[in-house]
């Protein structure tokens, strides 16, 4: 019983992970209809970013994170407004085309930069081992992370429903046409989620350094999970991506450790299932126009 | 005229074999005598063009995204592995078409998942279908080989009279005989009314099933088409290169494929051709100077690619055979089409 | 949407492109044949890019030390880069033999890599040189295969026999589920169920695998007394990050293995989980020899970073091939140099070592070493030796 638990844990954490990995993707996708494959480069720059903080100029782990943050953030916006911007009414074809470019010239420029080797982050010794909780083995970094990923879904969440931006945002997303028409300055609001979005990625980055592992390849190969959980959950709201993270983040690590033989049947089959079923995602109502 | 009667001249004249058409297929053979050195990377570019091609089916003309047709590139990569090395069917054309048949017969069972739902979700149920696949090519490992992949096969020659040899001749000019003969027979198919109604179904689904075309129907054909066509081109990848390994399912497999169609251009059969001999000449020429950090110089490119535009490209690229014309012919200048790809 | 005209420009560009970019094709043919060429396919993108990255290192950094001739003759290295993918190895393989006239086949980071390529080096009689794939049947593919790696026979039966002397009684496994770590697997059951140990707990992961922590919690509910683990060079890091997390250390499950998952050019990162692992290898960066330190030194002078075990191997196969070249006379008959190279001895930084002459696979001497810290940084500090070891997956029939 207390096993069960314990596997919950890591799936909630490993899912909480993936949430804020793949979020800013969601709303790349929901808000502006573009198809942007190099969500996870800028989950890396931001991994690379509190590394080199904390291995190389001894940056303490917790000061490092909000800068991977605002670095992956940076880059975001810059990008954005240099060359994303052009393409919001390309074909997805072309945006395909464009972001895998990305990500390829990203990869081979980390590689360049910092060696093809896995790299690590120097945790600090009270993040490391387990605490006993009633039996339950619980892993102290993955509850930082399930702390950090919780309030950051909170604060998403109330920004979205609260604030006069997130009532913009939302109306955006639902409509653009009619949220330019009501005079919301819907490139100014994209251009912002956008940024805030890739420094979501960066913080999930340096997070998932240590549960994923961190090297050049990083984009191409969680690629794949990102895109599942935005087809999976729909991207009309942040609800759906993150309720299919947790699905995935729990069916992946009780398939493994249940049926460790049948390995990654059971994520592939849920997906496929799912999408039959909904082709809009759970939660998605415009998902994928 | 009546609109009928129109509607069928047109039809006529577009089909029409057109002089650039006839010289491109002149000197793609006579690369085989230009380069004689170079076969290996040839065939390997022969190969990826008919695979190419075969998303073009499915992508250009009916509109249907694909990230994972290497699915049946796969599964013909492995039929064709699997009856060489068990010696089923040892001649390799029989073998190619036996191949190509468990490809089509494994489509069309998958073109039910996908006909469903709109662009990102057909995009992940393929990608889905390639990965299991993957898996289960590794989870039966007594079959495959595993990560291995299959090990010891040994072609015959073709029709019993053409030995492969190492220097990839007799390959070469296998597997561009096999894609010119798809090559017509897809240009056939495009230009017949039922490719017509497929570009119907692309730019309208909703108009197309108003005006009596059976679209599921004919979606499920082209996509079993396109199987077919993208086995046929696997079982080539191992007769050629007497191998198959996992990586004929992988993710990255797709990926590429789909880079090649959209560079060349999608929807006028031509476009997986030109983007197969463009994406594996940048390859090889970035990956001879570079073998590091090759990847940097095609991403550029891809980046550039889109930022300039195809279009544009394409009139730069036509601006010297545009003046020659000028020059020579004192006839009107050719222009570059606008975008045409665009499901 | 009739528009006549709309092929004919794009077919126009084909023939334009397609005309320009051949021509670039003819460049890169062969030249003058005074030199001897050495084709090095080396996956250096992808997942397996840091092996190829060591073995191109350890090559530049041999020929900068020893000169670039050899018995009068030029040495010309010829890298590519096959990312792991198979038919890549093959194709690349053959235009070095057909259009380089390359004299040797070297590198080969992964088993799949290495078998395509073998029938190339029977067919053309050139020289493989194998240096870092590690599965038993590689040498039996061809005759001109020579393997300066290892085999995972080698150090997987060494830990088991030492495992089952040492006090440990029951074995949970974590391999990766591939053909070198099912080798891994195979033998050290094999050596330590005859040794009297029992494996209680099998589990094999995908070879592409983000997160150890499901599988990790299968070993801890075995409670074996250690968990034997393979995985790939890379991935090793992640999972002694994460048995420490999960408690396993404190638990007093101890890690032992073949010493891929101890890879030097990692274990600095891995942080002080590794602490007390102890694993059966060929290297470790802290062997006690003159000739290692000097190498060790020169390689960090060079290339920023310690050198692992695939280092030594690239290191190794490039020395045999020089030394090959010296028996010959610079003669580069295949035949000749797979001939020259059959029982050759030397002294590499991993310790003695020797071609074995029957098999073409190499004979060294395994370590049973222990993670433990050297003046602030980690190392593999090697405690017993098994002399000689030959590759058991062929010497056992």
């Amino acid at each position: 019983m207390t096993t069960l638990f314990t596997i919950l844990f890591d799936g909630v954490a490993y899912g909480m992970l993936l949430f804020v990995l793949a979020c800013g993707l969601a709303v790349t996708l929901g808000l502006m209809n573009f198809v942007n494959l190099a969500h996870g480069a800028f989950a890396m720059a931001g991994g690379y970013v509190c590394a080199v903080l904390v291995n190389r100029s001894g940056w303490p782990f917790f000061a490092s994170l909000p800068l991977a943050f605002v670095a992956s953030a940076g880059i975001g916006a810059v990008l954005e407004r240099a060359l994303y911007r052009h393409l919001y009414n390309r074909s997805h074809l072309d945006q395909v085309l464009f972001s895998v470019g990305l990500v390829f010239m990203s990869v081979a420029a980390v590689d360049y930069i910092m060696g093809s080797s896995r790299i690590f982050i120097k945790l600090p010794a009270a993040l490391e081992g387990q605490v006993d909780f009633f039996g339950i083995g619980i892993g102290r970094y993955r509850l930082m992370i399930i702390v950090i990923c919780g309030l950051l879904t909170a604060a998403l969440q109330l920004v979205l429903a609260r604030t006069r931006f997130g009532s913009r945002l939302r109306a955006a997303v639902d409509d653009p046409r009619a949220a330019i028409g009501l005079g919301i300055n819907v490139p100014q609001v994209f251009a912002f989620t956008f940024a805030f979005g890739c420094g979501l990625a960066g913080l999930g980055g340096a997070l998932s350094a240590e549960i994923l592992g961190l090297d050049p390849y990083f984009p191409l190969k969680f690629m794949i999970y990102f895109l599942i959980v935005v087809t999976v959950g729909g991207s009309s709201s942040i609800t759906g991506p993150f309720l299919a993270s947790l699905l995935l983040g729990i069916g992946d690590v009780a398939g493994k450790y249940y049926v460790p033989k049948l390995g990654p049947f059971v994520i592939y089959t849920i997906m496929i299932v799912i999408l039959i079923w909904r082709p809009n995602g759970l939660f998605g109502r415009t998902a994928a126009r | 005229m009546t609109a009928q009667a129109d509607v069928g001249r047109q039809a006529r004249q577009h089909a029409r074999w057109h002089w650039s058409e006839v010289a491109f297929w002149i000197l793609a053979l006579s690369c085989a005598f230009l380069f004689p050195s170079r076969y290996l990377i040839m065939t390997d570019i022969v190969r990826l063009a008919l695979f190419a091609l075969s998303l073009d089916l499915i992508l250009g003309y009916a509109g249907i995204v694909s990230l994972g047709h290497a699915a049946f590139f796969g599964v013909g990569a492995y039929s064709a592995g699997l009856l060489a090395l068990h010696g089923i069917v040892t001649e390799p054309v029989m073998a190619l078409v036996v191949a190509g048949l468990v490809a089509t017969a494994v489509g069309f069972l998958t073109s039910f998942l996908v006909i469903r739902g709109a662009d990102l979700t057909r995009l992940m149920v393929t990608l889905g279908i390639a990965l299991l696949l993957e898996a289960l090519a590794e989870r039966f490992s007594n079959v495959t080989g595993g990560t291995d992949g299959l090990q010891g096969i040994e072609m015959q020659p073709i029709l019993g009279l053409f030995a492969f040899d190492m220097f990839g001749k007799v390959g070469f000019f296998y597997c561009l005989a096999v894609l010119f003969l798809l090559f017509l027979l897809a240009r056939r198919i495009v230009h017949s009314p039922f490719g017509l109604s497929l570009r119907a179904i692309r730019n309208n689904p909703l108009r197309a099933a108003a005006i009596g075309i059976p679209v599921n129907r004919r979606l499920i054909a082209i996509y079993t088409l396109a199987a077919c066509y993208a086995g046929i081109a696997g079982a080539l990848f191992t007769q050629t290169t007497a191998l198959a390994s996992l990586d004929v399912f992988s993710f990255e497999r797709s990926a590429d494929l789909m880079l090649v169609l959209v560079i060349g251009g999608t929807g006028y059969l031509y476009g997986g051709l030109i983007g197969a001999v463009v994406f594996r000449m940048l390859q090889e020429v970035f990956s001879t100077i570079t073998p590091q950090y090759w990847q940097f110089w095609i991403g550029l490119v891809l980046v550039v690619i889109v930022l300039v535009g195809r279009a544009r490209m394409h009139r730069w690229a036509l601006w010297a055979p545009n003046l020659i014309i000028r020059q020579l012919g004192g006839r009107k200048a050719i222009v570059a089409v606008p975008e045409s790809d665009a499901p | 949407m009739f528009n006549g005209k709309k092929r004919l420009p794009r077919a126009a560009v084909g023939v334009a492109i397609a005309g320009a970019l051949g021509s670039i094709l003819a460049l890169a043919q062969a030249q003058a044949q005074e030199t001897v060429k050495i084709g090095l396919i080396l996956p250096m993108t992808g997942g397996q890019a840091s092996t190829g990255k060591q073995i191109d290192n350890a090559v530049k950094l041999y020929m900068q030390q020893k000169g670039d001739t050899v018995a009068g003759k030029k040495i010309e290295i010829i890298l590519k880069d096959d990312g792991a993918v198979p038919d890549n190895t093959k194709r690349l393989a053959q235009e070095l033999i057909v259009n380089d006239k390359v004299h040797f086949i070297a590198g080969f980071g992964v088993t799949p890599a290495a078998l395509a390529a073998a029938p190339l080096a029977t067919q053309a009689k050139v020289p493989e040189i194998v240096m870092a794939a590690g599965t038993s049947i590689i040498t039996e593919r061809s005759p001109y295969i020579v393997r300066t790696s290892f085999t995972l026979a080698q150090s997987s039966t060494i830990i088991g026999d030492w495992a089952a002397k040492n006090g440990i009684k029951k074995v949970a496994t974590l391999t990766s589920d591939y053909a070198p770590g099912n080798d891994a697997l195979t033998f050290f059951k094999q050596n330590f169920t005859a040794g009297g140990g029992e494996v209680v707990e099998e589990v094999k992961v995908p070879l592409a695998n983000p997160d150890f922590a499901p599988f990790l919690q299968r070993m801890k509910d075995a409670k074996p007394d250690a968990v034997f683990v393979f995985v790939p060079a890379g991935q090793g890091g992640s999972f002694m990050k994460q048995y420490a997390e999960r408690g396993l250390d404190k638990s007093g499950i101890k890690v032992i293995g073949p010493g891929d998952v101890m890879d030097d050019d990692l274990l600095n990162g891995m942080g002080d989980a590794a602490l007390g692992a102890v694993t059966a290898h060929l290297y470790s960066a802290a062997h006690p020899s003159a000739m290692n330190k000097e190498f060790v030194a020169a390689y960090k002078k060079a290339f920023g970073n310690r050198p692992g075990f695939m280092a030594v191997s690239g290191y190794d196969g490039i020395h045999l091939i020089y030394e090959a070249l010296k028996k010959t006379g610079g003669k580069t008959d295949g035949d000749a140099l797979v001939e020259a190279m059959k029982g050759m001895k030397w002294e590499s930084p991993r310790g003695p070592i020797s071609i074995d002459p029957e098999t073409r696979d190499i004979v060294q001497n395994i370590y049973i070493r222990k993670v433990e810290k050297v003046d602030g940084e980690l190392y593999n500090v090697e405690f017993a030796t098994f002399e000689a070891v030959k590759d058991a997956g062929k010497t056992k029939k």
